[in-house]
């Protein structure tokens, strides 16, 4: 057996060699790119080395829905628009827009795109390849979970080759977020499946970064587009290195090895406060895309009453939460925005912690303790339920701990439930079989509500899994989302937020901070409402603080 | 000898479509699909998409059929195409990890064999000395310790304080510019940590199982006869007690071999290995199907090969074991 075990030793160690990728040594041949000034030549160089969870899935953006294929494929691609540093919708493959209504009641957004953009492979970019993303987008053919927002399109037609014309049966306002979807190139996929196309393995874009090499499980390799049209990034190139574990990804940001990570709120307030890590690193802090939140099934006879669900609010330590929890990391939700959007009303009904108000809301309500059992009762009925929840994410399970103590006091029994993802979404999620569920929801740019929130969407499998049903939200959802007058969506967004804030449908809990650890040798680094990603192309470092002399 | 032999093939192919059949089954039945990973919670995805995903993927059809269709691609040994969102061949997906997976295992088994053999012999001579007790109480902790606690602290030491060893994954950033030898120092210098903890994690079972069968054997007649001839104490510990103790290990290794395609989540996660562990983890978190069955048929044929093949080792070693009738 021990000669089998040598040869694959060194089948293996041979093999480790195999695919070399082009190290350049020295900058000498290299066509550095333009550069917008002569100041930026002696900023030119170094790479940064991100540290991610997991694994990209599938380069073509449309074919994946994970998060890690998502940021790749924003420094490789561009869409026609997109959302800039103060969250805000502008040109990106798009030079301007325009938006007109037709004599029908529909409407149409004539694109103008950049001219002389070209793909990764020197091919211009043009309006063909804007009609080719929407058709491959929309045909039945592509396994695409992002058809949604394309299917409410009419039909489209190319002008001339720099100017394309988008048709909507009725004016649709989430349409213009939707053309931040990266665009393709038309030339590579056109006669082929996109499904067996080779670039969903190394993809083809117009972004500011270049791909270069995909380690499976361990790293995505990007360098530099020196024809980039924002001009060359002065970073030579950018690896996503994959490491699975949390802890490990810290140590190495310890050890110098990545130069940047997204840490947790442990992490950003314990383990980093010394005087060793401030002087390697900066530390950054932003509002994420995302409100954690607990659902009440509005089906079940215990949550019909809103004043119930007021009196769950009331008796929800909010700031407790985020302190212990997020130590402080992170800001109370009150509806489902963003604080720092202009889409947030921050004038709605707020529910300050408060038992005894909480207490006397369910006796309102009918809920008394009776038997003297310590356990509220409705007739014959106990109050109590059980929380569901997600495996996976310690930070919900500690929330849910800390409502069952809290729900406790006012006499409510809580059970929780920590569940399998397919298990939660198939048998419980799916099926309406639930109490309560604490999960989180993304917040998305666009402020459209119509698929958590309104009524037609509690049947099947669609998202308003706790059925609320109030017809006024009903109205104003269908009046922001057939408008593009940011005035009046503002005002419709304002009010439905309001009328949540009284109907508690959800308990909203917290934003959290996004924690981001990044490396001091890199210099202008802006942070801003999206992040510190939206300048990437200027992040640069000095001469003599680069580290990676390559470009891989 | 012969006739055994296909017997005994002949009796692997219907065990092994049962094992396809049952597992089959069994991953169909934990609740949730491949197709729910890419639309449900996401408001993007239009009705159709989700129909679209289930209809790609074969899943409206009944179970038998699904089994039938995969079975006749199985044949062929063809094993599909992965149902996560890279589409690549399960074939591939597999090879892609199998290296590094079986490096690990190659190594790490060898040195198991190296140093548990020499403890459990010596534990067994010196039965209930201080050394039998240092090396039982060493092995035991090596056993009980949390590999994964242990494994942080000792990238925390190694790599951070004193900065000598690499933290975590195979290669470093320059690696393709390395000559041969500075690759191979490279890659031993990055499995180092993960291969000693998982030794010293393993070592107590082997090195306990030679200390009995070791003790065992020094208790028989013919030791006795040998030391009272005058042999050596050396020779007779190593070339005549240690021989028959050994031959249970053969069933060890038969049974070791298709250990050497498995790999540890955990292990592979802290260390950020891509092997087989986390591969198959992944794909049974994803449902994906095809990997998942890819994995188990591959693991089963192995399983029943390495039980053959012990079997026929034994044969060969022990000559009081024969196969044919009489």
């Amino acid at each position: 057996m021990n000669w089998l075990h040598l040869l694959f030793l060194l089948v293996i160690l041979s093999s480790c060699g195999g695919d070399s990728s082009n190290l350049e040594k020295d900058m000498g041949p290299v066509d550095v790119g333009e550069v917008s000034n002569s100041v930026d030549r002696d900023k030119l160089g170094d790479l940064v080395v991100e540290g991610s969870i997991g694994d990209a899935s599938n380069l073509i953006p449309i074919l994946a829905s994970d998060s890690v294929s998502h940021s790749i494929a924003s420094l490789v691609y561009n869409g026609l628009l997109k959302y800039n540093k103060n969250l805000e919708l502008v040109g990106d493959l798009a030079e301007k827009w325009e938006i007109a209504s037709d004599e029908v009641g529909g409407s149409i957004i004539t694109f103008y795109l950049r001219k002389n953009v070209r793909w990764h492979d020197g091919k211009l970019f043009t309006a063909d390849d804007v009609v080719f993303t929407y058709n491959v987008i929309v045909d039945d053919k592509t396994p695409t979970a992002y058809d949604g927002d394309f299917l409410q399109i009419d039909h489209i037609d190319k002008i001339d080759d720099y100017t394309v014309k988008v048709y909507y049966e009725k004016p649709y306002a989430p349409a213009l977020s939707s053309w931040t979807m990266y665009m393709l190139p038309k030339h590579l996929l056109d006669d082929i499946e996109i499904t067996s196309s080779n670039l969903q393995r190394s993809p083809i874009g117009t972004g500011a970064f270049k791909f270069k090499e995909w380690k499976n499980g361990e790293s995505i390799n990007l360098s530099f587009n020196s024809k980039y049209f924002e001009g060359r990034p002065l970073l030579n190139g950018y690896i996503y290195r994959i490491i699975p574990d949390s802890t490990t990804m810290f140590l190495e940001l310890l050890s110098e090895k990545i130069d940047f990570m997204s840490m947790s709120p442990i992490q950003f307030s314990k383990q980093t406060d010394n005087r060793r890590f401030r002087k390697q690193f900066s530390k950054y802090t932003y509002l994420s895309n995302n409100y954690t939140y607990i659902a009440y099934n509005t089906k079940n006879s215990l949550f019909s009453d809103k004043r119930v669900r007021q009196a769950l609010t009331y008796a929800t330590p909010k700031d407790e939460i985020i302190q212990g929890v997020l130590f402080g990391l992170g800001t109370k939700a009150t509806g489902p925005y963003k604080p720092d959007t202009l889409w947030h009303n921050k004038e709605v009904k707020t529910y300050p912690y408060d038992l005894a108000k909480a207490k006397e809301l369910l006796r309102k309500a009918g809920f008394v303790d009776e038997d003297g059992d310590g356990i509220l009762e409705k007739g014959k009925k106990e109050f109590k339920f059980t929380i569901i929840t997600n495996q996976g994410n310690s930070t919900r399970a500690k929330v849910a701990e800390i409502l069952q103590e809290r729900w406790g006091q006012l006499g409510i029994k809580v059970e929780i439930r920590v569940l399998e993802w397919a298990t939660f979404l198939n048998e419980y999620i799916d099926k309406r079989n639930f109490d309560a569920v604490l999960l989180a929801w993304s917040i998305p740019l666009e402020p459209d509500l119509f698929d958590v929130w309104h009524s037609s969407k509690c049947e099947g499998k669609n998202l308003n899994f706790i059925c609320y049903q109030n017809s006024d939200v009903d109205h104003l959802i269908e009046k922001g989302r057939s408008t593009l007058d940011e005035k009046i969506r503002k005002d419709t967004y304002f009010k439905i937020q309001e009328i949540l804030a009284e109907d508690q449908p959800y308990t909203f809990l917290y934003v959290p901070m996004s924690l981001v650890g990044l490396n001091k040798r890199f210099e202008g680094v802006k942070p801003a409402p999206a992040g510190i990603m939206h300048n990437i192309i200027k992040w640069h470092v000095k001469e003599n603080n680069q580290k990676y002399h390559f470009i891989p | 000898m012969i006739t055994y032999l296909l017997r005994r093939l002949a009796g692997l192919i219907p065990m092994l479509l049962g094992i396809t059949l049952v597992s089959f089954i069994v991953i169909h039945l934990a609740p949730g699909d491949p197709a729910q990973f890419m639309t449900s919670l996401n408001p993007k995805a239009s009705e159709k998409a989700r129909e679209r995903f289930i209809k790609m993927y074969d899943l409206d059809k009944p179970i038998v059929e699904q089994y039938f269709l995969w079975l006749k691609k199985f044949v062929r040994f063809d094993f599909g195409d992965s149902f996560s969102q890279d589409r690549k061949p399960v074939l591939q997906k597999i090879l892609e990890r199998l290296p590094i997976t079986i490096y690990l295992n190659v190594a790490a088994l060898i040195l198991i064999f190296i140093v548990a053999i020499p403890m459990g012999v010596l534990s067994a001579y010196y039965h209930n000395s201080i050394l039998d007790r240092v090396v039982t109480v060493f092995v035991f902790v090596g056993f009980a310790v949390p590999s994964f606690w242990l494994a942080l602290l000792c990238m925390y030491y190694f790599g951070v304080v004193l900065g000598v060893l690499p933290i975590s994954g195979i290669y470093s950033y320059g690696f393709s510019e390395l000559g041969l030898i500075g690759k191979m120092v490279d890659v031993i210098r990055h499995t180092l940590l993960p291969v000693i903890l998982s030794v010293f994690g393993s070592l107590a079972a082997l090195s306990r199982f030679t200390r009995n069968s070791m003790l065992d054997v020094l208790h028989e007649e013919y030791i006795e006869a040998a030391k009272a001839r005058g042999i050596p104490e050396r020779i007779i510990i190593f070339k005549h007690a240690l021989r028959n103790a050994l031959l249970p290990v053969i069933t060890i290794l038969g049974l070791s071999i298709p250990g050497l395609i498995g790999g540890s989540v955990i292990f592979e996660t802290i260390f950020s290995i891509p092997g087989m562990g986390q591969l198959f983890y992944q794909s049974v978190m994803m449902r994906d199907y095809p990997v998942i069955m890819g994995i188990l048929v591959i693991g089963a044929i192995l399983t029943l090969v390495g039980n053959l093949l012990a079997d026929i080792m034994y044969g060969m070693a022990d000559p009081r074991i024969r196969y044919e009738k009489k």
